[in-house]
């Protein structure tokens, strides 16, 4: 019998792991990824031209970082590894992969998605002005590129992530304006027995608002932003803080994020199931403890099925590698398992704390001015969702998309179909898993026409 | 049991064919309920590429092409919203010199319709429509025909169809029809029960089990549109274009919506599932279809397309719909299987149907659509 064929997508935290754990079991895993080196976001490897030492790139994860990489350089060899490369389809167990001009239909016994997170936005006036950054972007900028957004940056939003990235850019020599977190304090309060699950991650978060705060950078909570404003650029941010009152921070960028939304294009047009998840307000494929997707053969793992971090994301993508090997008849000690979901559950334990601590703001989205942009590919604004519900009487995103455009352009809804979510609800005022969520749809990214590839 | 709810007619299926129905009956003064099974213009009518073409068609088609046309033209004061209809002209071209006399063939017979083609030289193709191939090598063009947003019409009529006092149930789907003495009975998903003394079934890929309740049965297949969109580039392609060819794969076609995405289609159609009322665009064909409309427009090869859909549409065996009363059953009457080709006929097929449902007759000749044609011999 030929050996299965199994491919992952994503070389990030979950995939490195996945692919690990299938090679240790004497298989050789395809594994996709669209940068061209591994490492994911959280791990992104630096240029070959940069020299800057891991410390001042992954900071406490350092090791962690180094660590990843170097096992994954050593499976290599054992590996049909893919970089640049996109997954841009799948359709009845053949996987549709991108290599610059190329198509090719790769058919599989067993698809592990690992694809990963983006930034989760929440719109406001002024957002789409020169300057102002995703969390995700922000931190990009920094790791791969040595650049910051701006010498004057404000951090606006939620998440440790807000945090985080606050601490690098002091640490790089930027004059961090503001952190300015969404979330009230006594949020974060409340999650602190689930946050103490992993007390060294608490510890670490404790630190970085510690150390900004020891290093003058301001920091409020509970705030509403109400503007980003400037000419041509960003200038200022308004807000109203926790008390009502209205401040103004002068900035020059502005760094956005409510924590992240999974990438679940993949999983949808593998026809597997969703559901409504109620702490992160958001649709995610259902999977069981181990990865398993509803549809035979698809496998989830890592921020892809429901953010958790990087460790979370290990661990998962380990385990669904176990969960391949289990289905494909191979042996898996019990023990090996056993472990694996214990540490798991206890990051999922974790990961609810934060979602608790650092809730996206979705009483937001009602608020919003009818003239501001949510979705910026297509350029629809608040008002226009909200005339879908009053003109059109739509009763679910989708049918909204149909009418007004929402999530129709280049990005397919991934940055505003949440936020988009949000406004169609408040206008209908119903809760938003009423309203859906926007079907995935092929491509998964932009697909030059320019393609050459042979069907499978 | 619930009491049924009554009127004049109940349309089965709210795609652009029983919408358009709903409001021009509304205007002979008939009430009118309207059920559907999921949306209105979900499927079928809102995924099709948006052609309001009439050259091409099965000529005996043409009059009835021409009614929708006229339509087409008042859209705004009828519904209030123009449903993005650009009356740019359609242009049809071909690759292969024995097509170009087919296409000469078609312009002549299309005449005592009251379709004037214009056929174009391979140089005054260039001239005219710069951003075509040099293989194409000839063309027709019709140049009052156009294209519109299908997302847009059907649920434009249907709204049009409830001002005028209409009622419109979505996520209704009929399970059963029976006639008792002289009303249609109608049992629904949600329980609801309707009743009038006349039907009329359209409802597209879903209309067969409902037909063969009556009529003798039609061969009916669901199939998927495959389409896409490309990201906006600068806008420069005014009419709709279609290839001609016998090959099916070629038969690609496409137009530019104001604001720049180029929306295109055809060649092979993928899979259809009524019964979870999904359709699926293949990736082989959207890779076929890469090919196919980079040869008609070489620019195209420069934009990247943002996204695929389907949608279910019912295709008869004869690539004719069937439109009319039952051969059986009085008070009877059908308007589905339009083949992929029925968005343009939709507002014409409403005008004939409320005309021979209110007043017993149409001054626009449809026998060649009857459902007696699937009668055994």
């Amino acid at each position: 019998m030929a050996e299965p064929r199994i491919v992952i997508v994503g070389a990030g935290p979950a995939g490195m792991r996945a692919a690990a754990r299938l090679v240790e079991a004497g298989l050789c895993p395809v594994v996709v990824d669209e940068a061209p080196a591994s490492g994911g976001q959280i791990y992104r490897r630096q240029p070959r031209q940069f020299h800057r030492a891991a410390a001042s790139l992954y900071g406490f994860e350092a090791r962690k970082a180094t660590g990843l990489h170097r096992m994954f350089d050593a499976l290599l060899p054992r590996i049909d590894y893919r970089p640049e490369t996109l997954a841009w389809n799948v359709y009845e167990n053949v996987v549709h992969l991108r290599h610059g001009t190329e198509s090719e239909a790769l058919r599989f016994d067993a698809l592990i998605l690992a694809p990963g997170a983006t930034d989760r936005i929440m719109p406001l006036p002024g957002w789409t002005l020169p300057g102002v950054y995703s969390l995700g972007g922000a931190q990009i900028a920094l790791k791969a590129q040595a650049c910051a957004i701006g010498a004057r940056p404000a951090f606006l939003g939620t998440g440790p992530l807000l945090y985080l990235v606050a601490y690098q850019y002091v640490r790089a020599g930027a004059a961090v304006a503001a952190v300015l977190d969404t979330s009230p304090l006594a949020g974060r309060i409340a999650a602190l027995p689930a946050l103490s699950a992993r007390p060294s991650m608490l510890a670490k978060g404790l630190y970085y608002t510690a150390w900004l705060a020891a290093h003058g950078v301001g920091m409020l909570s509970g705030v509403t932003p109400l503007a980003i404003t400037g000419e041509g650029r960003v200038h200022q941010l308004r807000l109203r803080d926790s008390r009502g009152s209205e401040q103004i921070i002068a900035c020059d960028a502005v760094g956005l994020g409510y924590g992240l939304r999974s990438e679940t294009q993949l999983a949808d047009l593998a026809r597997c199931e969703f559901a409504f998840d109620a702490p992160s307000r958001q649709w995610l494929p259902v999977t069981d403890t181990d990865g398993r997707s509803s549809v035979p053969g698809v496998y989830l793992a890592g921020d892809g099925v429901r953010a958790a971090g990087a460790d979370a994301a290990e661990l998962a993508g380990r385990l669904a590698a176990c969960a391949v090997l289990a289905d494909l008849g191979r042996t898996v000690r019990p023990a090996e398992t056993a472990l694996l979901r214990r540490r798991l559950a206890r990051t999922a334990r974790f990961g609810r704390g934060l979602e608790l601590g650092f809730s996206w703001p979705a009483r937001l989205a009602g608020e919003l001015p009818d003239a501001t942009l949510v979705c910026r590919c297509e350029a629809i604004t608040a008002g226009e969702i909200r005339g879908a519900a009053s003109t059109f009487g739509a009763p679910e995103m989708n049918r909204a998309k149909a009418f007004v455009r929402i999530g129709m352009g280049r990005c397919q809804g991934r940055y505003c179909g949440l936020a988009g979510a949000e406004v169609l609800a408040a206008a209908r005022g119903v809760p938003v898993e009423k309203v859906g969520r926007l079907r995935g749809q092929a491509p998964v990214k932009p697909l030059s026409i320019s393609l050459a590839g042979a069907a499978p | 049991m619930t009491q049924a709810a009554a009127a004049d007619v109940v349309i089965v299926g709210g795609g652009i064919m029983g919408a358009a129905t709903a409001l021009f009956l509304r205007r002979y003064g008939r009430s009118v309920i309207l059920l559907e099974r999921g949306l209105v213009g979900q499927q079928a009518s809102g995924v099709n590429f948006g052609n309001v073409r009439r050259q091409g068609r099965f000529l005996p088609q043409l009059p009835l092409a021409n009614r929708a046309r006229k339509v087409w033209g008042e859209l705004q004061e009828l519904l209030g919203e123009d449903a993005e209809f650009v009356p740019n002209g359609h242009l049809r071209v071909c690759f292969r010199k024995e097509e170009v006399g087919r296409l000469e063939q078609y312009a002549e017979d299309a005449r005592p319709y009251g379709l004037d083609l214009e056929l174009i030289s391979r140089n005054a193709l260039r001239v005219r429509f710069p951003y075509l191939s040099a293989d194409a090598i000839a063309g027709s063009f019709s140049p009052k025909d156009g294209h519109a947003n299908p997302r847009l019409a059907a649920p434009a009529f249907a709204r049009a169809a409830v001002r005028a006092g209409a009622a419109v149930y979505e996520n209704t789907e009929v399970t059963a029809i029976a006639k008792a003495a002289d009303d249609f009975i109608l049992e629904t998903s949600s329980r609801a029960r309707f009743r009038a003394p006349i039907v009329q079934i359209s409802a597209g890929a879903w209309a067969g089990a409902l037909a063969a309740l009556f009529d003798a049965p039609v061969p009916l297949q669901p199939r998927g549109p495959q389409m896409a969109v490309t990201e906006p580039a600068p806008y420069a392609i005014a009419p709709s274009i279609g290839v001609f060819s016998d090959v099916e794969e070629e038969g690609v076609y496409l137009r530019q919506v104001t604001r720049g995405n180029i929306v295109y289609g055809g060649g092979l159609r993928g899979p259809a599932l009524p019964e979870i009322r999904r359709a699926y665009v293949d990736p082989a064909n959207t890779l076929r279809q890469f090919q196919h409309v980079r040869r008609l427009v070489p620019a195209l090869a420069a934009l990247n397309i943002i996204r695929t859909w389907s949608g279910i549409e019912g295709y008869v065996d004869d690539e004719i719909p069937v439109i009319g009363p039952s051969a059986h059953t009085a008070g009877l009457y059908y308007a589905f299987g339009f083949c992929g080709h029925g968005f343009q006929l939709g507002p014409g097929v409403g005008e004939v149907m409320a005309e021979l449902i209110a007043t017993g007759a149409t001054t626009t000749p449809i026998e060649p659509f009857h459902i007696s044609r699937f009668a055994r011999a």
